[in-house]
């Protein structure tokens, strides 16, 4: 997209470069050539494949047609922080705050709503934002191929504490990931409720 | 073109024409300027006014890229931070972009047409006043510390009462309706001066291309206003007295608030831009000294945009959960803008090779749009494409797109504007000596501040944060477009002082120093008060590059209507589609009539921002009482048949004709209305499919009787306003008496079933269902109270001799507005009645 977007910036800078550099250049050319080349015919070849590629490619990461049933994790955002439970873990539900745990290599289905104001779920290198809308559940898959840590932001502007609430995905290999659902409290209202990722919120 | 044999009754000399002229449409200086209704005052006072406007929402935009330049800043907490970016938007849009065309086009839109002023000169400055008022209430509320912090967007749940407990939002609820009387009023204003109130001769095919522009900018105003207002209204309801139209735990749905507010959203980007491409329309050609290309498929391109405009407003919502099918059917008809928008950028560049172009200030300006609007629709094309969307959504490079768009599609245009139209509004020579250094530090330090604000987002800054750490690597990029930003600044402190310098030191110079073909430049510089001492007739596009010396023709009365007939202002009236002569429009004086009647209503929104909802009702008839007020001073006591209009011809004063202004103007107030109206069922059915926690725990029947009895009232009421409006009536004062009383009696039943079923609705405050039927239910009542008292004020313009067979104005004019609510009242009824039989099976 990038590319073609400079390609059409330079071919309209060119033109109007031309049209100062030699007066009355373009008066033999037909009218029909600007209007229906420039706004139609133009328009028509850049826009169209860009549509299906867009369309196939989205519905690919909303499909992910021919996975595993996914996970589920479900998500609770409030001012200002992330309520994460773990709903499938083995030994019974587990919860955290600020800190999503997830296993790497294999699609994950979050289940995604808000407690209070809408929020909006993004960790940037792993997929596209969903909001976090009261009274709805939004989905969104993701899929961390390699185990590491993750960054993510609340990207709806929701108050005062916006700025500060952001969150941290880790992705474990699966056998380590089991392990450390069970070291989680299993809800987060009561014990240590795991916030290192937590900024200090103003 | 004029005919130099006219024979107007004693042509006196110019000069003695001027004094006669001004006489009577000239405002007296000093506290008489309260008075003003001319076009001329009240769209410089707009302009001037937006400018002030601009320049606050710029002093925001430093305080945001101060706090911003650096992690981790000190310079604002969020508090404040939220403050400052909220009103940026919003002063932005709406107290400087809406209101700067609003101005320009009533200054222009006349003159342009061959008029003397715009069709409802009152209605102007009282829009005015309106907006002043309502953008002192948001600035006020700023230097009090209690300024809207929800975001421009006001997004709810975060601007409901439980998160935004203060008056904040009130004020940006209150103060932006309040303001956005002023575009409504302009709306309707500017379609029915564009369509009636032409020089004759004048057929819509040979109409100035920003005219075009500016009827399709109107319309969609008219239609896409409403759903804000509604919006706007629904919330501030939710607020002060609970009715839970957006909270999700009582049956109303936050997304709905997106939709209202979006569905005027996009078109809202439009209703910005529109006017703005019609400046580049009309001054690109001079300046290339080249008639336009392709002026039909402009036109065909500008009202397809608004068709399209109203149809893509979910793509600001990609990420709230929509289905993907759905999201790819608003991808599509956005990336579909992409070919009216390049049909346009086309006919200019065809334009520019085809000619001789001028390397001029404005033309400058104008390349400067060319460059950042491109960039701009590039960008816009990549956001509409979801996946994409999916990553940047509120982030920076949203930031930077929509800044591209609105500065490179409306600044930049509008500062070219202010170059080539200054000579128009000071009778000076224009002069770059500032111009050129002026445009540099803009470009540049717009290019600065913006185009490196792409990166930023796309690595992952979200908008609306007020600090960000140190290690997020956003530093550097946040320092430079912060230093541009503050270039640009100092570019317009340099615009500013090259406006009032060449206004107060330019030396005087000829009529059209750009040698344009519009009638705009047939009028003397400055602009006498009148516009034209006598009114051209119009034979094809360019009537200045026909008649060189048209101007010193008009001005020695050698037009229509050169000559002062019993101390009255009047201008002609045309048929809308050939531009042949069909009235006389008689204009109002110079009152101080608008100002009073806006104190009334600003008192109104006061009165509900400090909750004291005694004193609103009063200021609210208050405001009613004062706007009838000002038909005392219009209308005839006699019938007077065809008048003189120079040239040996004759026409129906307005007040007898059949095609009167205000007729119109009821039209497409009543489709304002319905738009409104009907974002409020949209509300209702979208609660009703979508909305948690329904259905609702108590369902509401309307009783038969008492339905019957609404709709027998509004029958009666619409078929009697008809019938009074009939020729066989209004000859006869007692008959076209009777049926206005009998009007006010089918209202008066209607209104009495509307107030029984409103005392039977299950408690508002519930559910968004009762709140919705309760709001449903208080928006057709009021029609008809309404309807009570225009059929009281049709009797007594009846009674006061301002009615006869010939003269139906008073009385035709509102009879569709009986008809109206006859509308209302059915559709009402029928959602009343079938939605719990659709919920209850």
């Amino acid at each position: 997209m990038l590319a073609g977007a400079l390609v059409l910036f330079a071919l309209v800078m060119a033109l109007l470069a031309w049209a100062f550099v030699k007066p009355a250049a373009g008066s033999r050319i037909p009218v029909r050539f600007w209007l229906a080349g420039g706004g139609l015919v133009l328009p028509a070849l850049v826009l169209t494949p860009l549509i299906l590629v867009a369309i196939w490619s989205g519905d690919r990461l909303v499909l992910h047609a021919g996975t595993e049933v996914p996970l589920r994790i479900e998500i609770t955002a409030r001012q200002w922080q992330w309520d994460v439970a773990y709903p499938d873990a083995e030994d019974g539900p587990r919860a955290s705050v600020n800190l999503l745990h997830i296993p790497a290599g294999r699609p994950v289905e979050l289940r995604i709503t808000s407690a209070d104001v809408i929020h909006s779920f993004w960790v940037p290198r792993l997929a596209g934002k969903i909001d976090a809308i009261p009274g709805h559940i939004n989905t969104l898959r993701l899929e961390a191929t390699v185990p590491g840590i993750y960054r993510g932001v609340c990207a709806e502007f929701c108050g005062g504490g916006h700025a500060g609430m952001n969150f941290t995905v880790e992705a474990h290999d699966v056998a380590a990931y089991a392990a450390q659902l069970a070291r989680l409290a299993d809800s987060a209202d009561d014990g240590p409720a795991d916030t290192r990722s937590a900024e200090a919120a103003p | 073109m004029t005919d130099s044999r006219a024979t107007n009754p004693s042509p006196p000399s110019p000069l003695r024409l001027h004094k006669q002229l001004d006489a009577v449409w000239g405002t007296p200086p000093g506290w008489e300027r309260l008075k003003a209704v001319n076009h001329n005052i009240v769209g410089r006072r707009f302009i001037v006014t937006a400018f002030v406007f601009f320049a606050i929402g710029g002093v925001l935009a430093m305080l945001i890229r101060a706090q911003l330049a650096t992690p981790r800043s000190a310079f604002a907490g969020p508090e404040i931070y939220n403050q400052l970016f909220t009103m940026h938007g919003t002063v932005m849009m709406f107290l400087f972009a809406i209101p700067m065309f609003e101005g320009l086009a009533m200054y222009l839109l006349p003159k342009l047409l061959g008029a003397r002023d715009m069709a409802f000169p009152r209605l102007s400055a009282y829009g005015y006043w309106c907006y002043l008022f309502g953008g002192a209430m948001l600035i006020a509320s700023l230097f009090a510390g209690v300024a809207p912090d929800s975001g421009w967007f006001m997004y709810t749940p975060l601007s409901s009462r439980t998160h935004t407990p203060g008056i904040n939002a009130d004020v940006w609820l209150l103060g932006v309706t309040f303001v956005e009387i002023s575009a409504l009023s302009a709306a309707i204003e500017i379609i029915v001066t564009i369509l009636k109130l032409r020089a004759p001769g004048m057929s819509l095919d040979k109409m100035p291309l920003f005219a075009w522009y500016l009827l399709v900018t109107a319309f969609m105003m008219l239609f896409g206003f409403p759903p804000l207002i509604l919006g706007s209204i629904l919330l501030e309801t939710e607020r002060a007295f609970g009715f839970p139209f957006f909270d999700p735990t009582r049956g109303g749905d936050p997304l709905l608030w997106q939709h209202l507010f979006w569905l005027f959203g996009h078109p809202e980007v439009y209703i910005i831009f529109l006017p703005a491409a019609g400046a580049v329309s009309t001054i690109l050609p001079v300046l290339a000294r080249r008639e336009i290309i392709g002026y039909t498929w402009i036109v065909v391109a500008v009202v397809a945009l608004a068709f399209l405009s109203f149809g893509l407003w979910v793509h600001h919502m990609f990420t709230v959960g929509i289905p993907h099918l759905a999201l790819a059917f608003f991808s599509s008809a956005s990336t579909a803008v992409a070919v009216p928008t390049a049909i346009q950028i086309f006919a200019w560049i065809g334009t520019l090779m085809a000619g001789r172009p001028q390397l001029k200030v404005p033309m400058l300006y104008l390349l400067g749009f060319f460059s950042v609007f491109v960039v701009g629709g590039l960008t816009g094309v990549m956001l509409a494409i979801v996946p994409f969307n999916w990553q940047v959504h509120d982030t920076h490079f949203v930031v930077a797109h929509l800044h591209y768009v609105l500065v490179g599609g409306f600044v930049f245009p509008m500062l070219a504007a202010a170059y080539y139209w200054l000579p128009h509004f000071t009778g000076r020579r224009p002069r770059y000596d500032l111009g050129v250094p002026t445009f540099w530090l803009i470009f540049i330090g717009f290019n600065l501040t913006f185009l490196v604000m792409h990166w930023t987002g796309l690595m992952g800054m979200p908008r609306r944060v007020y600090t960000y750490a140190p290690d997020a690597g956003w530093t550097w990029l946040n320092l430079v477009s912060s230093i541009g930003g503050f270039m640009m600044a100092m570019g317009f402190a340099l615009f500013a002082a090259d406006m009032f310098l060449q206004a107060r030191f330019g030396r005087r110079g000829a009529r059209n120093p750009w040698n344009a073909p519009t009638l705009d430049w047939a009028t003397p510089t400055p602009p006498p008060s009148y516009n034209f001492a006598s009114l051209p007739s119009v034979a094809d596009r360019a009537p200045l590059a026909a008649t060189p010396d048209l101007g010193v023709k008009l001005a020695a009365g050698n037009g229509y209507l050169g000559f002062v007939r019993d101390g009255r202002l009047e201008t002609l009236g045309v048929d809308m589609v050939s531009g042949r002569i069909n009235q006389v429009i008689r204009l109002p004086s110079p009152t101080l009539l608008p100002l009073v009647s806006a104190l009334a209503t600003g008192s109104f929104f006061v009165a509900l921002l400090f909750k004291l909802y005694t004193l609103a009702p009063i200021a609210f008839v208050a405001a009613i009482a004062t706007l009838l007020l000002w038909t005392r001073t219009t209308g005839a006591r006699a019938d007077s048949g065809p008048v003189a209009i120079g040239h040996g011809e004759a026409a129906l004063p307005q007040s007898e004709s059949p095609a009167a202004p205000a007729r119109q103007a009821m039209g497409l107030a009543l489709a304002a209305d319905a738009t409104a109206y009907l974002s409020l069922v949209f509300g209702l059915l979208f609660l009703w499919v979508v909305a948690p926690n329904w259905p609702p725990p108590e369902l509401f029947q309307p009783g038969i009787a008492v339905s019957a009895l609404a709709i027998l009232g509004s029958v009666v009421a619409a078929l009697a306003g008809q019938q009074a409006a009939l020729p066989g009536s209004l000859a006869s004062g007692t008959r076209r008496e009777g049926w206005l009383a009998l009007a006010i009696a089918g209202n008066g039943l209607a209104l009495i079933a509307w107030v029984l079923l409103l005392a039977a609705v299950p408690d508002p405050a519930r559910h968004g269902y009762a709140a919705s039927v309760f709001a449903l239910l208080t928006y057709t009542a009021l029609h008809a109270a309404f309807g009570i008292l225009f059929a009281a004020y049709g009797i007594r313009r009846s009674r006061s001799g301002f009615v006869s067979a010939a003269r139906a104005l008073d009385i035709a004019v509102l009879a569709p507005w009986h008809s109206f609510t006859l509308a209302l009242t059915g559709v009402t009824l029928l959602l009343l009645h079938g939605l719990p039989m659709a919920m209850g099976s």
